[in-house]
This record gives C-alpha cells, structure tokens and sequence, in this order.
C-alpha cells in the first residue's frame, strides 16, 4: 500500500462511524429483502433470548381447564392437548430451532471447510481418500443421516447438533475444495511457500480467508435446512423430547384427530419454520450477491 | 465416451463401498453393544455369560473387518438379515414396500416437472409483470416449507373438506391403478412440492439467460411467432441444467418421503426405515439405508451418463479434470 493510500485510510478510520452507517444504508437500499430478512431474524433471536420474559405463560405448565382451546384473547394461538400456551411454546421452540440451525451450519460447515482446506492443499492420497469419503457421505439422503446419527446418539441437543451437523460436513468440503483448487495455484501462494510459511500458516493465513465468502454463503443456506430437519427429527421423535418445546415436536401427533379438535396447533409452527428459514433464505441470497457482484441481478 | 464411461463406473463403485463402511460404522460399531440391545434387555438385566452367547451366535466377538466383509458378502448376495420387528426377511418386507415407495417419487418428480417447467417458463417469458412476481413468491415461499408441514396442512384440508381419513389399505398399483394414483396423490403432491418450486425458480434463470442469446434475437427476427421463439428455440436450450438438476434432487426426494411417508401413514419404505430406526431394528434400518443410499449412486451415476451423453461438453472436460 502506497503512503498516500495509508493516509487516506486513516482519515477514513477517524472518520468510521457516518461512514459505517451510510454503508450499512446503502446496503440495505441494495439489498431490500435481505435487510428485510435480517430483521426478521433478529426479532426471533432477541425473542429467543427474551422467552421467559415475553412469553405470557409457563410453556411446560398446562392449565387443564382449558384443552385444545381455539385461539382467543388469552391465549392468542390457542392451547394444546394439556392445555399448554402454544405461543409461549412456540417463542421457546424458537431458542431450540436458532440454536439447532445455528449449531448444526456452523459446526458442519467448520468441519467440512477444515477437512476440504486440509486434504486438497495435501493433495495426493489424502485428497482422493476425502473425496470418495465425502462422495459416500453425499449418497445419504441428508434427513436419513441425521435421524441415523440422532437415533444411535440418543436424544438430546447435543447429540441433534451433531447428528445435523453431519450431512453438511461433505457438502462444505465439497465447495472448500472448488475454491482451494484455485487458491493452491495462484501466485500470492507460490509467494508465500517461496518465502518459508509452514503449510498450516499458508492454510490458516491465506487460503482460509480466501474461501470465507461461499463458505459463509452455504453456512446460511443450511442452516435453514438444519432448522427444517431438526423439526423434522423432532416430528419423528428422535430430536428433542417433551417437555420441552420446539417447533417440530409441537406439531407431532396425528394429523387427521388434529384437524377436527385443534388445526391451530399444526398451523402455527409450521408458519413459524416458513418465516425463519425464508428469512434466512434471502439473508443468504443477499450475502451472496454482496460478496460476489457477478450474480447480482439474478 | 467409454472411457469416461468406465471413470465413473469405477468411482461409483468406490462410492457404494464407501457407503457400505459408514452404514457399518453408523448402524453397528457407534451404538455399543449391540447384543444387549438385541436381547431386549437393559445393561446388567442379562447376564455376562449370556451375553457372551448371543455375541458369539451373531459373530459380535471377532474382530471389526472381519464383520465387516462377512456383513458386505451378505448384502452382495441380496441377503439382508432377518427384521426384528416383523420377523421377515428384510428384502422381502422391502419388495412390498418399494412399489409404494417408487410410485410416489414417480409422480412427485412428474408434477414437479409439469408444472414446475411451465410456471419457470411462462415466469421468464413474462418477466418483471405481477404474473412472474406472484410466480417467484410463491416458489420462494414453497421452498421455505417443510415437506412434511406441507403433507400436514394437505390433511388438514383433506379433512375439512371432503371427510377424508387415512385409507386402511393402500391398493398397489398393478391392482387397482386409479384408486392407487388417487391415493398416493396427496404425499406425492406433498413430498413434489419443495422439487416443484425448485424446477420453476431454476427454469426461470436459465430461460431468461436463453431468451437473452443472440440465437433468440435471430428466431425473433425472422419473424417467428413468440411461443416457437420460447418453445423451440428457449426451452430446448435451456432443459438440459433441469435435467440435471432433476437427477440430483432424487436424494432430496427421500428425505422428504421418509417424513412425509410416516405423516399420511403410507406403508412404503420411507415409514419402514424411520420405524427401524427408531425401534432399533439394525438389520432392517442398515439394509434399507444402505438401498436407499445405493439408489442415489446409482441415480447420481445415471445423470452424469445421460448429461455426457446429451452435452458432449462435458466429456471433455471431465477428461481434462
């Protein structure tokens, strides 16, 4: 960096908090739905974090005297079968679902990156060893891996943090790996090999900041998927147990007795999974367009 | 072409036997000991004398490769164990059940595909008017709900609507045909409906990538009717990335099915894999995973033998690669 250019930041530097805003205002003039996304999912994590302050009831406590009640002025999205708040229930599953979605994209999305940096900047026969293990990993049916996982782990969150993680785990290595193959032949990496990093400086120092960006990108993508199969998981009874709360588990029982006694019950929830993993979805939509001005517009 | 034919056949190979080890590892080395779950009993109820008996009868006492190619000689041989549970054998509760299975991806793929590719395809033809932005929305919208959420509200409606209660019995196809497609109808749409606003939000981009070639402008030019200029001349063009993606999204497609399958309590192998699972029924659950994962393979290798074939593109630089 030239004197003039270094000066010039600093002066940018001191003059960092009008310029951050206009930058974020821009943003959000270039991105409407992503901001709009954002916001939305700021609003579920600080009711996730606030729950026992927002939430009008005791999510785990039934009053019994009122079963299977519609919705009404007291409880706004009605009760359930032993006659538990299900909005209560509901703003205390959404700790369940961020902190499953979030766990699950960033512990697989670390491993799979960690994995794919590792082998391809090897190459050889870890590289190709990876790949036919990732290849194997991707033929599961990502749903049927997690339940696998979450059944021989047992039940707790945890365990569905880990078994969610899992299927993740080949699909970031894969996109790792396009993006290191590139790096692992450009010249500022010759460069720094030239002047004597160790392989795991160059790795950490060069290469990892360089594949941040779609890294970041299919983090977001799948941790609206993670949040959809952990209800899943929790439908079918190998994620999260009662009495806790969460979205998936709110919904489970039969759907057809459901319909006639208490529809709202299935309705909400699933509302509630629509609206966060949407969310997310244009979040990740307009995290990618920022990074990468060549598929704006699409 | 042959060559790259034997590449990928070689690699698909590789990959089931990489898929064999992790069923093996998933289903039989992470869960402890499985013959204390197989008696039936929990730890300290058996014991360590009989324990030992059982391992020995299931061979559990030698060392984990060998149990392993014994396992994978089995399985070469089609012969999957006998199911906990329903006391069958796993491959014939698993030819009962497949029909269902298929029936359903069948028909969830093709209304995916035929409305999925008019809805892209008239989105791109009509871009930026509020046809098109209705369109996105609710693509967008379609692939943010879960499956089995879907399948739920669908028997909500059903319910309301028409009086509708699960059928006792779901008639094969080769039975009765009609009553059968009315009756998969439902999951299908289900389980079809995330694929369906896949196929149109991906139909969309690549179409309106296409009408922006200069080989449109041409067709425009010589004065050819709008629909022959999209028809003909767009959509040719453009199918070939759906085709792909159509193949590809048949792994999406079972995940949903396991779900869906248990909520409309469809007797296919979706609900048999989750209730072996769930009820610890190993030979079952790792027979099914295990053919449910090789499908996939297999699918996997399919489209990328039917893609090189179609875009010779492709085959070349697979070479390169």
């Amino acid at each position: 960096m030239s004197r003039q250019g270094g000066v010039a930041s600093l002066l940018a530097a001191c003059d960092q908090e009008p310029d951050r805003l206009r930058s974020l205002r821009r943003m959000v003039r270039e991105q409407p739905l992503g901001a709009a996304g954002a916001v939305v999912l700021l609003i579920m994590v600080l009711a996730a974090i606030g729950a026992p302050v927002i939430a009008p009831f005791d999510p785990t406590q039934g009053d019994a005297s009122a079963l299977n009640s519609a919705p009404n002025a007291i409880n706004w999205l009605g009760t359930d079968a032993f006659g538990r708040d299900n909005l209560s229930r509901l703003i205390y599953g959404a700790r369940i679902s961020l902190l499953v979605g979030v766990g699950a994209s960033l512990l697989g999305v670390s491993i799979g990156a960690a994995l794919g940096i590792a082998a391809t900047y090897r190459g050889g026969w870890a590289d190709v060893l990876t790949q036919r293990l990732m290849d194997a990993l991707l033929a599961f049916p990502m749903l049927l891996l997690a339940l696998a996982m979450a059944a021989v782990l047992g039940p707790s969150l945890p365990n569905v943090i880990v078994a969610l993680a899992m299927p993740i785990v080949p699909r970031a290595a894969r996109i790792a790996r396009s993006s290191v193959l590139v790096l692992k032949a450009s010249t500022f990496v010759e460069a720094a090999r030239a002047t004597g990093c160790s392989d795991l400086r160059i790795m950490l120092r060069h290469i990892l900041p360089n594949t941040f960006a779609p890294l970041l990108v299919i983090a977001t993508a799948y941790l609206g998927l993670a949040i959809v199969q952990e209800a899943a998981l929790d439908y079918l009874g190998a994620g999260i147990q009662e009495p806790d709360s969460s979205w998936g588990l709110m919904m489970s029982g039969s759907a057809t007795t459901l319909a006639l006694t208490a529809p709202w019950i299935v309705i909400f929830p699933g509302l509630a999974i629509c609206l966060t993993v949407l969310a997310t979805n244009l979040l990740g939509d307009a995290i990618r367009d920022l990074l990468d001005p060549k598929l704006r517009g699409k | 072409m042959l060559d790259y034919i034997v590449r990928r056949l070689l690699i698909g190979v590789v990959t089931l036997c990489g898929v064999a080890m992790i069923v093996f590892v998933v289903m039989r080395v992470l869960p402890g000991d499985a013959a204390v779950m197989l008696s039936g009993a929990g730890a300290g109820a058996v014991s360590e004398k009989e324990l030992a008996g059982v391992r020995a009868k299931l061979g559990l006492d030698r060392a984990l490769p060998v149990q392993f190619f014994d396992w994978a000689g089995e399985v070469a041989q089609l012969r999957l164990g006998t199911s906990l549970r329903t006391g069958n054998e796993v491959t014939a509760d698993v030819a009962r059940r497949f029909p269902y299975t298929l029936q359903i991806v069948v028909m969830a793929m093709l209304i995916a595909v035929l409305v999925g590719v008019p809805v892209g395809v008239l989105s791109a033809a009509r871009a930026g008017t509020w046809a098109d932005q209705l369109l996105r929305a609710l693509s967008i919208g379609g692939l943010a709900a879960p499956s089995f959420w879907v399948g739920l509200l669908l028997i909500l409606a059903l319910v309301w609507l028409f009086q509708w209660s699960a059928p006792l019995i779901w008639e094969p196809f080769w039975i009765s045909p009609w009553k059968s497609l009315t009756q998969l109808f439902w999951p299908a749409l289900a389980v079809g409906l995330r694929q369906l606003a896949l196929i149109a939000r991906m139909t969309r981009s690549i179409m309106l990538e296409v009408l922006g070639e200069d080989y449109i402008r041409t067709a425009r030019a010589k004065g050819l009717s709008e629909w022959a200029v999209v028809m003909h001349h767009g959509l040719r063009n453009g199918l070939l990335p759906v085709v792909t993606l159509i193949g590809f999204e048949v792994s999406a497609l079972f995940g949903g099915l396991i779900v869906t399958e248990t909520v409309f309590s469809v007797p296919g192998l979706g609900q048999y894999v989750v209730s072996a699972i769930l009820n610890r029924d190993y030979p079952a659950a790792q027979g099914i995973v295990l053919i449910l994962a090789g499908i996939v393979v297999l699918g996997n290798l399919g489209v990328d033998l039917l893609y090189g074939w179609l875009d010779p593109r492709t085959r070349v630089q697979a070479g390169e690669r």
